[in-house]
């Protein structure tokens, strides 16, 4: 098949998969299989553009003129070929994971949560292979559209808070700060497409275009920079496979994976190291990695203490991009994909938790290790690749980072990623040490539970084992990251 | 043959059938008519338009007298879009009045409903199509006149009011604009637009000209309800039927536009109003005023027609901002926009005509919930919602863009900010409607609403679609607006 119609089909597969799942809603175990079958074979084209993209065949789709000017472009570079990857594997293990947590749950409006995820990853996918600024808008504000039915699946008064805080946070910065820059670029540039190098020097002076990065920065809201990070939190209200995919991977990497975009295609490194804001921003990020961190210690829902993790992780792709040297702009892209497999793995087994023991704090988790081996099993690995032990992935992005910021003498950066390493041991070692250490708890004694249902343990399983598999069999993704920063592997 | 005549037939079409229908009595016989009627518009619009794509403009000598002493019909770019516009929506909206006037309009009054209807339609298209000044006011009237008998059609008494009011304002607007006529006539001694163009060209200076453009803004200023001359509006769009509301907001302001347009290219030319007088100026700063005015007020409304109404306050003045500009991308976004706005505003106050057909009221407090009756009406709501936001691969995406562009050129940067910062009140006021119908449970003591059935959503749902359509194959509307924008540049010199 030509690469033009594998983006096509990655594209349209999601959505012909949301038809199917809507037309079979009647039948639950026929709509799980659409859902299933899709998502494999999402995965297979994928892959088979990742072949082509190997082959170094070019692989780009010209869908048609939104604007005269401007088309609805596809090409698939190398950050793009990591993030459809990384989305549309965990996709497959996020459905078998969402069967065993929605039925478990007995969760109501189960085919509107299958359509909406379905579309939301349709519009991951086109956000990844994205050639123009405005196409990654399209697909950037569909995004955020889609999961809102996710975010307010419960439909109560707080599903409603969390959602108008969603929407309001991430359609707020897209229209009010990300259009407008993405507007000025083209009136002035006259073009948006990404461009190694950029396409912003020469032609925007670089006094504006100090000022357009900070637009652009807190435009991408699925960032989550600080102060603008509220939404995330805020959408823990859904359902865990939420959480899990979107709120780990998907959205939330579709944002640093703009940032990145952005800074490599549309300012240029060389560029943005002659910008005063670019160390804003990289103080920005050092000061959200670390308060994130701060206050995700002092949370006691295991799921609002993920949260502010995720704020802090995503906030480390922003330092490491900002850091502006190649080494750490292929960190930044390693550690989209590390974070992505250890973040989902600890969503995962926190959704287990709920599903076996009706459990949501940290505090009610003593001893749970023995009672659900396999899920606090996972979660520690995840737990230890967010500090960035070995053989977790989370190292080696990490490693990378901080290689990066030395070899620019990035002081700045180093001690936060130093700073930050201790924080993260500081709020995960605890719950390590409360679930496989500390006795069961009386009340735990009286309600007895075992682990949770096969597909909730066997996809956490899996996602653990990908964390570990990602730093022995780094390569592939490695050789994506350094193409993406301009380096030979 | 007929080709040929389709500027006389687009006029002479509604202008015969609106006395048939009464003649014929029958309410089935005068919707089944109307349609027909309509639809033989829309087609001879299309034609039109065809045809001044092809051909470029045509002249249409009424009853073969030579043009400035007769009545000359005139096509361009411009107007056939206007027409495009306007017989579109009759053709959508028309099918949808069967069901929605049988329970809002009194049974002995449904004929005349659907003559005043198409009087109206007669009149908007007869303001578009005439090349002759004065020809201009008495379409106006024809089309003021019947908007207030349809506004005061609405089943609630306070419809009345309204109506009155939009009497006084739009009678006004209509007598400021024919004395601004009167003086060119006094000047110049002709009411042909194209020999008014060419005879006021030496007296451009004078005050009796100026003076004339000053009261045909002003009047058509009030029609097309520029803050702050919009009071009349969101009474009369909140009381009139649902049909009328959708009808109006879709066309009538829009026709208003058309003319402001004309009169201030065509007639007095471009260096006139914005180089020579402070146009720019005068249009801009009402037109910011409303756009924040607008919105602001509607997040405070309890009635969702009143919400949209002022939504569109702030909507046209986002054409008016863009026209101000005076470049030819800003006048192109604000024409596209003009396109853009109907497609929303048809399919938003459509929406609402389903609602209020299966609840009997359209206040936000009742529709509580009723997402989950009704989920297709609320869900084309929604769609056209977004769109109102600006949404990408919607129509109101591509009205921002080319508007933020057009700033942009003119290194208004600061204008660009005020613009996205007024989209997001959008988003407020489109989300309060959103939340209540989704999230909150139904009131006590209203009775479960059922869907509105297929002869409603289906216009629902063409207008909720065309958001989409025209969001993402945008080649029809922009190259026009753009085409259309050319022209008037090239025409005023």
């Amino acid at each position: 098949m030509s690469g033009a119609t594998l983006i096509l089909l990655a594209l349209a597969l999601p959505l012909v998969g949301a038809i199917g799942i809507a037309v079979t809603g009647r039948w639950e175990d026929l709509r799980e299989g659409v859902t299933l079958t899709t998502a494999g074979a999402l995965f297979l084209t994928v892959l088979a553009i990742w072949g082509q993209v190997s082959d170094g065949k070019e692989v780009a789709l010209t869908l048609l003129p939104l604007l005269p000017e401007v088309p609805l472009a596809f090409r698939v570079e190398p950050l793009g070929m990591i993030f459809a990857l990384v989305a549309s594997g965990l996709w497959i293990i996020n459905s078998i994971y969402s069967i065993g947590y929605m039925r478990g749950n007995k969760e109501h409006a189960q085919t509107r949560f299958y359509i909406c995820f379905a579309i939301s990853l349709a519009s991951t996918m086109g956000i990844a292979f994205a050639d123009n600024m405005l196409t990654l808008f399209v697909f950037y504000e569909a995004l955020s559209l889609a999961t809102y039915p996710l975010v307010t699946h419960h439909g109560d008064e707080e599903a409603k808070r969390g959602g108008r805080t969603y929407i309001g946070l991430l359609m707020g910065t897209s229209i009010g700060f990300l259009l407008f820059a993405v507007l000025y670029t083209y009136g002035e540039t006259g073009t948006l497409d990404f461009t190694p190098g950029g396409i912003m020097a020469g032609k925007i002076p670089e006094g504006v275009a100090a000022v357009l990065l900070v637009f652009y920065m807190y435009g991408i809201g699925k960032a989550a920079l600080m102060p603008l990070h509220r939404w995330l939190p805020g959408a823990m209200v859904a359902p865990t496979p939420v959480s899990a995919l979107l709120h780990a991977v998907a959205v939330v990497k579709a944002g640093v994976f703009s940032v990145v975009k952005v800074a490599v295609y549309i300012f240029g490194i060389d560029f943005l190291q002659t910008l005063p804001t670019s160390d804003l921003i990289l103080g920005i990020a050092g000061f959200t990695v670390i308060t994130a961190s701060l206050i995700a210690i002092r949370q006691d829902n295991l799921k609002r203490r993920l949260a502010y993790s995720t704020v802090s992780q995503l906030s480390y792709v922003v330092l490491a991009t900002f850091i502006l040297a190649p080494l750490s702009v292929m960190a930044a892209a390693l550690h989209i994909a590390a974070h992505a497999v250890a973040k989902i793995t600890l969503f995962f087994a926190a959704g287990s938790i709920y599903t076996a023991a009706h459990k949501t704090e940290v505090s009610q988790l003593d001893g749970i290790g023995r009672r659900m081996p396999w899920t606090m099993g996972a979660f520690a690995v995840g737990a230890l690749s967010m500090i960035g032990v070995p053989p977790a992935a989370g190292f080696l992005s990490k490693w990378y980072m901080l290689l990066g910021a030395h070899a620019a003498g990035q002081w700045f950066a180093l001690a936060v990623i130093i700073a930050s390493t201790l924080l993260n041991a500081a709020y995960f070692l605890p719950i390590l040490h409360a679930a496989f250490l500390k006795p069961l708890s009386s009340e735990a004694q009286a309600h007895p539970h075992g682990e949770a249902p096969l597909p909730i343990v066997v996809a956490l399983t899996m996602t653990a084992g990908l964390t570990v598999l990602l730093f022995f069999w780094s390569a592939p993704v490695v050789e994506l990251a350094s193409a993406l920063a301009g380096m030979k592997p | 043959m007929i080709a040929q005549h389709l500027p006389a037939l687009q006029i002479v079409l509604p202008l015969l059938a609106a006395p048939i229908v009464v003649l014929a009595g029958s309410a089935r016989f005068a919707w089944l008519f109307s349609v027909a009627v309509c639809w033989a518009a829309f087609a001879v619009s299309i034609g039109l338009l065809a045809q001044v794509m092809q051909g470029g403009e045509i002249s249409y000598l009424l009853g073969s007298w030579p043009a400035p002493w007769g009545i000359e019909l005139r096509v361009d770019l411009l107007n056939a879009f206007v027409l495009l516009l306007v017989t579109g929506t009759a053709a959508i909206v028309l099918p949808y009045a069967r069901r929605s006037v049988r329970i809002e309009i009194a049974p002995e009054q449904q004929g005349f409903f659907y003559c005043m209807l198409l009087l109206c339609l007669a009149g908007l298209l007869g303001i578009a199509i005439t090349g002759d000044a004065f020809n201009v006011f008495v379409f106006l009237e024809i089309s003021s006149l019947s908007t207030y008998a349809l506004v005061a059609m609405g089943r609630n008494r306070k419809a009345l009011t309204a109506a009155f009011q939009y009497l006084i304002m739009g009678t006004i607007g209509a007598t400021f604009f024919l004395i601004g006529v009167g003086l060119l006539y006094m000047m110049t001694g002709t009411l042909n637009m194209a020999d008014l163009a060419e005879r006021l060209q030496p007296l451009h200076g004078t005050r009796p000209v100026l003076a004339a453009y000053a009261f045909i803004v002003v009047g058509m200023a009030l029609k097309l309800a520029l803050f702050p001359l919009h009071l009349w509006l969101p009474n009369a769009y909140a009381y009139a039927p649902s049909v009328v509301t959708a009808f109006l907001a879709a066309t009538a302001t829009k026709v208003a536009i058309y003319v402001l347009l004309r009169f201030t290219f065509t007639v007095f030319g471009a260096d006139f109003a914005f180089a020579d007088q402070p146009m720019s100026l005068l249009l801009f700063v009402p037109a910011l005023l409303a756009i924040f005015a607008g919105s602001l007020v509607a997040i405070f409304q309890e009635n969702a027609k009143r919400l949209l109404a002022y939504s569109s306050v702030a909507q046209i003045g986002y054409m008016v901002l863009a026209i101000s500009l005076a470049t030819a991308a800003g006048l192109s976004a604000g024409i596209a926009h003009m396109f853009n706005h109907a497609l929303m505003k048809g399919a938003l106050f459509l929406a609402l005509g389903c609602v209020f057909y299966s609840i009997g009221s359209v206040a936000i407090r009742d529709m509580a919930g009723i997402a989950k009756e009704m989920p297709w009406t609320m869900a084309a709501f929604v769609m056209a919602g977004l769109s109102l936001i600006g949404v990408p691969l919607t129509a109101g995406f591509i009205s921002k863009w080319l508007l933020l562009q057009a700033a942009f050129e003119l290194g208004l940067w600061w204008l660009g900010l005020l613009i996205v910062a007024s989209s997001l009140l959008a988003i407020v006021y489109i989300w309060r409607v959103i939340e209540v119908a989704y999230f909150q449970p139904r009131p006590e003591g209203r009775v479960a609403a059922r869907e509105a059935p297929l002869s409603l959503l289906l216009p629902t749902w063409v207008f909720a679609l065309a958001n989409v359509y025209f969001g993402i194959e945008t080649s029809l509307p922009v190259t026009v607006a753009r085409g259309a924008a050319a022209a008037l540049f090239g025409a005023g010199g």
